[in-house]
């Protein structure tokens, strides 16, 4: 028995490498093309995580990133003790989390009822133009921000003045910044995500409709009863990618959104690495930061998926 | 036949439900259009109407002043330009590498497709970080040259995922099989054969590449130094966010004037480095459509 298994396991290791060269042979000019690409991944995206030791290092410019002394885990230590620590976890959860409350659920009721209007027209318009936002950079999405609630000539304040009602710094107001991002960012992308969604509301079988016509069901029996089900499996999957993804908030629009007035609320883990490691050169301290910040989300992303596995059976691998 | 039985389907509850539905929608489409309109109008209004808030919707004693000036501010015509070489390169390299590797993945005979594969999603969930990317493209001799924007970020992972599993889905076995035994090579196949025949996909990658890196100013913000390489998103962050005001043809006026003219500069700067996305966009949108849905055949 065992015998004969390490028989088969010989015989498997042999057309494994066969194969292999057989392959690389008839097809070397799949490799020869893959070499640039892979390249880029090995240097731009693996190479960087090699570089990650750096946080557990006294980086020193003459001694290069090899040669610096280990020192442990003397940054990540420093990061723990850091009166910032708990405001920027803080921070960084609360507007990834308000963003996911509040931004997760409207792009599938834009695609729902969306996927109710009849009149062609009226729909394609509605697709056009909410899903252009999405096209705006985000330096004009902020620009924009900025010119509508500006203390003065901003629109905002403009309209509340005509209405008698007192000027607002929206953007000084700590108190404001969390709902100024998260409802600007459905602004920009709810149409965007609410196409995925309507694909997968064309996907449902038709069947299922008529079923539902013949048993006489009204539109929002139609829509609780079969397109939310239908859609289901897509709903999971985009919920455990923004679950699994809270610690890595956009860093691009907080630090355009941020001044000295907002900061209490704005700082988040990204925008403080940005700030002590390239504004002030402390790479070590802020490679131990953002790393803290990689492994929080990978631990966050696998646990959330392993969940939803358990439970719906949805999974992204 | 279908139509009518639709027609006595509809109760009274159904159609007060879809009234209810179609001024939510109107409301939705409003707000989204009202700030772009708005922008767009007070571009094309005198200095004057934009900061005495007169503008409400439609433009107020159009003029065009403020193009004019950005036409004869350096910065701005310079970082038009630079915009353009990085969108144009970018495009083009970034095309061809995700073609590169996303073609190899596709092909049933490309030995060691799941390692890779694997290894190429990994970097989605997981990355070394800001500071160790730094170091990597400081070490290449890239900081401070137009290279760092078209190299560093030049493939995203998504946009392979999405090539692979066109070309997986869309370019037939028996095809490859009959061209092997003519003889054909893999490069000449990829060549005159899947790139052909996958031009929706090539659209989709064009299009998405190219707006990422018409509107990306993050990259600049951190590898460049020298202002003459600076895209226009980079000075547009300066004129609007951080208020530093554009144009030498400002100097000889009086301050209430330059005031105002600077208030409208960052209308008109919003519009020229939206207006050829949002143009383009009414054309493109079924491609990109499409690319969604490609997309979403897997995760």
């Amino acid at each position: 028995m065992n015998h004969k298994s390490t028989i088969r396991n010989n015989k498997n290791r042999r057309s494994w490498t066969a194969e292999a060269r057989k392959s690389f042979k008839k097809h070397w000019q799949l490799y020869f093309i893959v070499i640039p690409p892979a390249l880029f991944f090995l240097i731009f995206k693996y190479y960087p995580m090699l570089n990650t030791v750096l946080a557990f290092k006294d980086y020193n410019v003459i001694k290069g990133i090899w040669g610096s002394p280990w020192v442990g885990m003397k940054y990540f230590n420093l990061f723990f003790e850091n009166p910032m620590f708990w405001p920027l976890v803080k921070n960084t959860i609360y507007v990834s989390g308000y963003l996911l409350l509040a931004g997760f659920p409207i792009p599938i009721l834009l695609a729902l009822m969306l996927n109710e209007v009849r009149n062609g027209r009226f729909k394609k318009l509605v697709q056009l133009v909410s899903f252009a936002p999405y096209f705006i950079s985000t330096v004009v999405m902020v620009s924009i921000i900025m010119l509508f609630l500006a203390p003065r000539l901003g629109f905002v304040n403009v309209a509340l003045n005509y209405f008698g009602l007192d000027s607002i710094n929206f953007l000084g107001e700590p108190g404001m910044f969390r709902s100024i991002y998260v409802w600007s960012d459905i602004w920009q992308n709810a149409g965007y995500t609410a196409v995925i969604y309507l694909a997968a509301l064309a996907g449902i079988d038709p069947t299922l409709y008529e079923a539902a016509k013949v048993d006489g069901a009204s539109r929002l029996q139609k829509i609780i009863n079969v397109d939310l089900p239908g859609i289901l499996p897509t709903i999971m999957i985009i919920l455990i990618l923004n679950v699994g993804s809270v610690m890595a908030i956009g860093f691009e629009k907080i630090y355009l959104l941020q001044n000295p007035l907002n900061l209490v609320n704005s700082q988040i883990i990204a925008t403080y690495v940005y700030d002590i490691g390239l504004k002030n050169a402390n790479y070590s301290f802020a490679t131990a930061v953002g790393l803290f910040n990689s492994v929080i989300n990978l631990i966050l992303l696998v646990s959330v998926n392993s969940l939803a596995k358990r439970f719906s059976n949805s999974s992204i691998w | 036949m279908i139509k009518v039985q639709q027609k006595i389907k509809d109760s009274a509850g159904d159609r007060l439900f879809m009234i209810g539905i179609y001024v939510i929608l109107f409301v939705i489409l409003i707000a989204i259009c009202y700030p772009l309109i708005y922008v767009f109008s007070s571009s094309i209004s005198s200095p004057a109407a934009v900061t005495s808030g007169r503008v409400w919707l439609w433009p107020v004693d159009i003029s065009f002043k403020g193009f004019k000036v950005l036409l004869n501010t350096p910065e701005v015509t310079t970082g038009y330009w630079n915009s353009l070489f990085y969108t144009v390169f970018g495009t083009i390299i970034s095309v061809a590498l995700t073609i590169m590797i996303a073609y190899p993945l596709s092909r049933k005979s490309f030995f060691g497709r799941n390692f890779l594969m694997i290894m190429i999603t990994f970097t989605l969930i997981f990355s070394g970080g800001l500071i160790p990317t730094y170091m990597v493209v400081k070490e290449m001799g890239l900081i401070d040259s137009r290279l760092a924007l078209l190299i560093p970020n030049a493939i995203w992972v998504w946009q392979v995922i999405i090539a692979r599993s066109f070309f997986q889905s869309s370019i037939p076995d028996e095809l490859f099989e009959a061209s092997e035994i003519d003889g054909c090579s893999d490069i000449r196949f990829l060549r005159s054969i899947v790139v052909p025949l996958s031009m929706p996909i090539i659209a989709v990658l064009v299009l998405m590449y190219a707006v990422g890196q018409w509107n990306a100013y993050f990259d600049a913000l951190i590898y460049l130094k020298s202002a003459n390489l600076f895209p226009l998103q980079l000075i547009l962050r300066s004129i609007i966010i951080q208020n530093n005001s554009a144009g030498g043809m400002m100097d000889a006026m009086k301050m209430v004037e330059r005031q105002q003219l600077a208030e409208l500069l960052k209308y008109s700067l919003i519009v020229i480095a939206t207006l050829p996305v949002l143009v383009i966009y009414p054309f493109v949108q079924r491609y990109f459509v499409q690319g969604m849905m490609v997309g979403s055949v897997k995760g």
